[in-house]
């Protein structure tokens, strides 16, 4: 089961890899913004994998840090950065 | 046999976030790329947070894994829809393929 648990990881982390070309190539900076936030989600079920591949309970919490964290990047965006 | 449908719903989840990546790459404006990775996050982490509960042992652990799937619901879905009001208020043209 690690094995397939960090095969999986290692699949979603190069598709949110992968996403960073939209991040280089824009246009807009709404487009860059969604790139990092399918980065986050990637992440945070990557972590929700390996705490089961690797039985490691503890990456349950630190998904959900991610989790609860996401919106504020996309907030913060919105209030301070586009205007 | 709970294994191999948590396995299932974990494949099928990375399926969503590879429909998803080629969303956000090949659509052609920020509007239809905005729908796509919102799409990603909310079927992607749901199936795989589905499949990620069903194999925990207590409930607890379950109910645990089922509240990064609702924070991460909430907020793609609040997401997008700030980034695509920033965009429409910034006069982002929809419809029409950008340059790049």
């Amino acid at each position: 089961m690690p094995n397939l648990a960090l095969a999986f990881a290692a699949f979603v982390l190069t598709t949110a890899a992968l996403g960073l070309v939209r991040v280089a190539r824009g246009p807009t900076r709404a487009d860059r913004m969604m790139a990092a936030q399918l980065f986050g989600s990637a992440l945070a079920s990557v972590l929700l994998v390996l705490s089961w591949g690797l039985d490691q309970p503890t990456l349950i919490d630190v998904a959900l840090v991610f989790a609860a964290l996401a919106p504020v990047t996309i907030v913060a965006f919105v209030q301070r950065a586009w205007w | 046999m709970v294994t191999w449908v948590a396995a299932a719903l974990i494949a099928a989840g990375g399926a969503f976030f590879t429909a998803g990546l080629v969303g956000l790459l090949r659509f052609p404006d920020v509007y239809a790329r905005i729908h796509a990775v919102t799409k990603a996050d909310t079927l992607g982490l749901g199936l795989v947070a589905l499949g990620v509960a069903l194999v925990q042992p207590s409930p607890v652990h379950s109910a645990r894994v089922l509240l990064v799937w609702i924070l991460a619901a909430l907020a793609s879905g609040a997401a997008g829809h700030l980034l695509c009001r920033a965009a429409w208020l910034e006069e982002v043209e929809a419809g029409k393929r950008d340059t790049s």
